[in-house]
């Protein structure tokens, strides 16, 4: 039986052998599971663009990409698998769209020269590119969010919120306990208090959590939630009449999905974004044109304009731009992963480069240095308009408490260097 | 043909309580053991231990630890996952240096464990708690002892992620194998070659099937079969249940323990325990032992290769092979390995180890069958 089915593993991957004439990226994603109802969205958002840039511009500066997706169902193990199996065909940056997944990833990439980037999760301090070489979260990080967040309660409140209470419902993994740290300092900082909330996974059960939270009344609520949770949590906010607009997600947990259920309930609950919204963009014309009335688009072809879409394209946009960067450093379109890392460290994206690409201002400008990873930390809030059944800005981009994140980055960094034995780069 | 004792002669007690009495049988089983030790460490690459041979290998030690608790000693456990964390994390704190506090001050720090005592260590703490959790059996039975093994699942997972101790204060609540060797060789962390990580895990895992399989022949495992066949009667020829039971826990948890750890340390890398020790890894374990056979080393080995090789098979040839989408084929897989589940129990429901013994007695009488 063993020997059976080992002869005809060894069968399918021989079948399997890979193309390596093309730029190849992966795309680990999870259209099944717990969080496929999120996980789908970004996916076909983040294939989309590369059908695109290879159906429009013959690929990226003359080669095609080839893009090779796996399923890890955002689980660890799979996503292991995944990488092990995809690493060999040279794939010049990963993208696990999993906190958990990225901290298995963190040492491995490093050890075979393959930059990944988890824009907007992942290791916050991998914002310190002295210590983490090749893991990138620009251009902003859970730090950033529970900061920015934080000040938009201040804003709300003209300045002060001492002796307020805030709560963090939040999903009880890597992920979620993120943002504990720089709530607690921010706490101190501010003079708020916080009640911490953790949900486990997938997060189908929160009746205690929102009991507590009825019962101590909060200020404001923060979340911190993915897949299932966040509309569970929405659903049990309405039905406990909480405030929506004191209610205030993480980027993860503003999408259409999450709110959708619970109606017009939902409506007023706020969110964080770090990428503009809808479709109303020039690149959205060639989309239809090359990829959707092609027939070629991911999926069902029927996420276009939703959050997570536009982030999944958000992130193949950096991918590429930063793979056009690599070419140019180093004079050759044939890019390796090493040289792919190259190009992420120099990547800059000013406010002309996204108006050429067809997205203008659909992000905040940046520019990646050796000592820094994670761009400037700018990020803003949107609402959700449950009549217009729509997201709406309702704060431009602004940046978050850079005095309070870099000791804390430089802190656990210092940690995580002294832990792997890295010795600082960029002297 | 195949499988004959006759002419196989035995003149001593030793030769002839040997585990694998039939010559056929002890020479395929030194060929099995040195393809694996000295064949395939030069010819497997990154992809093959890590999607393939390491996943295996440390399910079949949690199987073999579960099987004996299950299907030797009859005591059923839902508690798997919860042991294999508590491997995890103590495997975690020995490598980097057990820390003791006291009102606030750090009392004393032992120092790092070497890789190898780190995983051990990790099954003995689990074998301690795996005692404490064995308690209830002597009192309820059956589904209620499931049930309470279901409890220590859900306790260890919660506890792991609430006491900040287990995984050093870190930020985000997960624990990560700093690199660690043996002999100079990395075992542990990034830069572990694939052969050093597949000797190590299999090491282990050599061992402890060993150990099981003479356990089980010995005394030991006679008392835990009287006790699985029944326990009243098992109790008036003198078996001392207290005694049984326990030892059955105690030692199973050592398996499960070490397959923790070596799935931590070795395999992953880095865990968060709700994701990697869940209830569904107890399930999963469980399934193992139930496909593969009931009471059978060599079902253990069977279970975990079934249930850690067909979905990798299945992926490979779907997507790589055959060209699909990667979403249809993940559902694709659980529909055919369900269904195979459910095609093997009805047509062997005491799992592939009968299959398995069913084949050898055909190839005994083959090829002059009554």
């Amino acid at each position: 039986m063993k020997l059976k089915l080992i002869t005809a593993v060894t069968a399918a991957m021989m079948a399997a052998a890979p193309a390596m004439a093309d730029l190849t990226f992966s795309a680990l994603s999870y259209r099944t599971g717990p969080y496929a109802a999120n996980g789908i969205p970004f996916a076909d958002g983040y294939q989309d663009y590369f059908t695109l840039m290879n159906e429009r511009d013959g690929g990226i500066g003359g080669e095609r990409i080839n893009l090779v997706e796996c399923e890890t169902a955002y689980n660890t193990e799979k996503g292991v698998e995944c990488y092990e199996a995809t690493k060999g065909q040279g794939v010049l940056v990963y993208q696990p769209l999993s906190t958990g997944i990225t901290y298995q990833l963190i040492p491995k990439a490093t050890a075979d020269d393959i930059p990944m980037h988890t824009m907007g999760y992942g290791r916050t301090s991998a914002k310190n590119g002295k210590v983490f070489s090749h893991i990138f979260n620009y251009p902003a990080n859970y730090w950033d969010g529970a900061s920015i967040a934080i000040k938009h309660i201040l804003d709300v409140n003209n300045g002060d919120i001492s002796g307020k209470k805030i709560a963090l419902v939040y999903h009880n993994s890597a992920y979620g306990k993120e943002p504990i740290r720089t709530l607690e300092e921010l706490a101190k900082k501010h003079g708020y208090e916080l009640t911490l909330l953790a949900v486990d996974h997938p997060g189908q059960e929160q009746k205690s959590q929102w009991l507590q939270i009825r019962r101590e009344r909060p200020d404001y609520v923060l979340m911190w939630g993915w897949g299932v949770m966040n509309s569970v949590a929405i659903q049990e906010a309405v039905n406990i009449r909480y405030p929506m607009e004191n209610f205030i997600g993480i980027w993860w947990s503003g999408s259409e999905n999450d709110v959708l259920p619970a109606g017009e309930g939902a409506n007023g609950y706020k969110a964080l974004t770090f990428h503009n919204l809808g479709s109303d963009y020039p690149l959205y014309a060639d989309l239809q044109k090359y990829v959707k009335d092609a027939g070629k688009a991911a999926g069902a072809g029927d996420q276009m304009g939703t959050v997570l879409y536009n982030r999944g394209l958000y992130a193949a946009m950096l991918a590429v731009e930063a793979a056009k960067t690599a070419q140019g450093i180093h004079g050759t379109a044939q890019i390796t992963p090493a040289m792919m890392r190259d190009g992420m460290e120099a990547l800059e994206i000013t406010e002309e480069k996204m108006a050429a690409l067809g997205l203008p201002n659909f992000g905040p400008t940046f520019s990646v240095s050796c000592e820094n990873h994670g761009g400037d930390g700018f990020g803003a809030v949107k609402q959700w308009d449950a009549a217009a059944g729509e997201w709406k800005m309702i704060t431009d981009f602004f940046q978050s408490d850079q005095d309070v994140l870099n000791p804390l980055i430089e802190e656990d960094s210092a940690a995580y260097a002294a832990e792997a034995n890295i010795t600082p780069r960029c002297e | 043909m195949f499988y004959r004792e006759a002419g196989d002669f035995k003149t001593s007690y030793v030769d002839d309580n040997q585990t694998f009495p039939i010559k056929f049988d002890r020479y395929r089983y030194y060929a099995v053991l040195f393809i694996a030790f000295a064949i395939i460490p030069f010819v497997l690459n990154d992809y093959w231990v890590n999607a393939v041979f390491m996943p295996f290998l440390i399910y079949a030690i949690a199987a073999i630890g579960l099987n004996i608790l299950v299907g030797y000693c009859g005591q059923v456990s839902l508690g798997t996952g919860g042991f294999m964390a508590v491997g995890a994390y103590s495997c975690y704190k020995f490598m980097t240096g057990v820390d003791i506090w006291w009102g606030g001050e750090l009392l004393f720090r032992l120092p790092e464990f070497n890789i190898f005592f780190s995983v051990l260590m990790g099954g003995v703490m689990t074998a301690l708690v795996g005692l404490l959790f064995g308690l209830p059996s002597l009192r309820i039975k059956g589904f209620y002892l499931a049930v309470a093994t279901l409890a220590a699942q859900f306790f260890l997972v919660w506890m792991f992620n609430r006491v900040s101790w287990f995984y050093n204060y870190s930020a985000s609540g997960q624990i990560s194998a700093p690199e660690r060797g043996l002999f100079g060789v990395a075992i542990s962390g990034p830069n572990a070659p694939a052969w050093a990580m597949y000797l190590f895990c299999l090491v282990f895992l050599a061992a402890c099937a060993i150990i099981a399989r003479n356990l089980t022949r010995g005394s030991f495992g006679r008392k835990w079969m009287a006790i699985r066949d029944m326990d009243i009667a098992a109790e008036i020829i003198g078996v001392d249940p207290l005694r049984a039971k326990l030892s059955a826990f105690g030692v199973s948890s050592f398996f499960v323990g070490i397959s923790g750890a070596l799935f931590f340390a070795i395999y992953l890398g880095a865990v968060e325990v709700g994701e990697a020790f869940g209830i569904q890894k107890s399930f999963l374990v469980l399934f193992m032992v139930i496909i593969g056979g009931l009471g059978s080393i060599f079902g253990s080995f069977a279970g975990a290769a079934f249930l850690v090789l067909l979905p990798v098979f299945l992926k490979n040839f779907l997507v790589g092979g055959l060209g699909w989408p990667t979403d249809l084929a993940a559902h694709l897989e659980f529909m055919i390995v369900g269904a195979l589940i459910v095609i093997f129990l009805i047509a062997e429901p005491h799992g592939l180890a009968q299959l398995w013994r069913v084949t050898k007695e055909k190839l005994r009488l083959w090829p002059f069958p009554h």
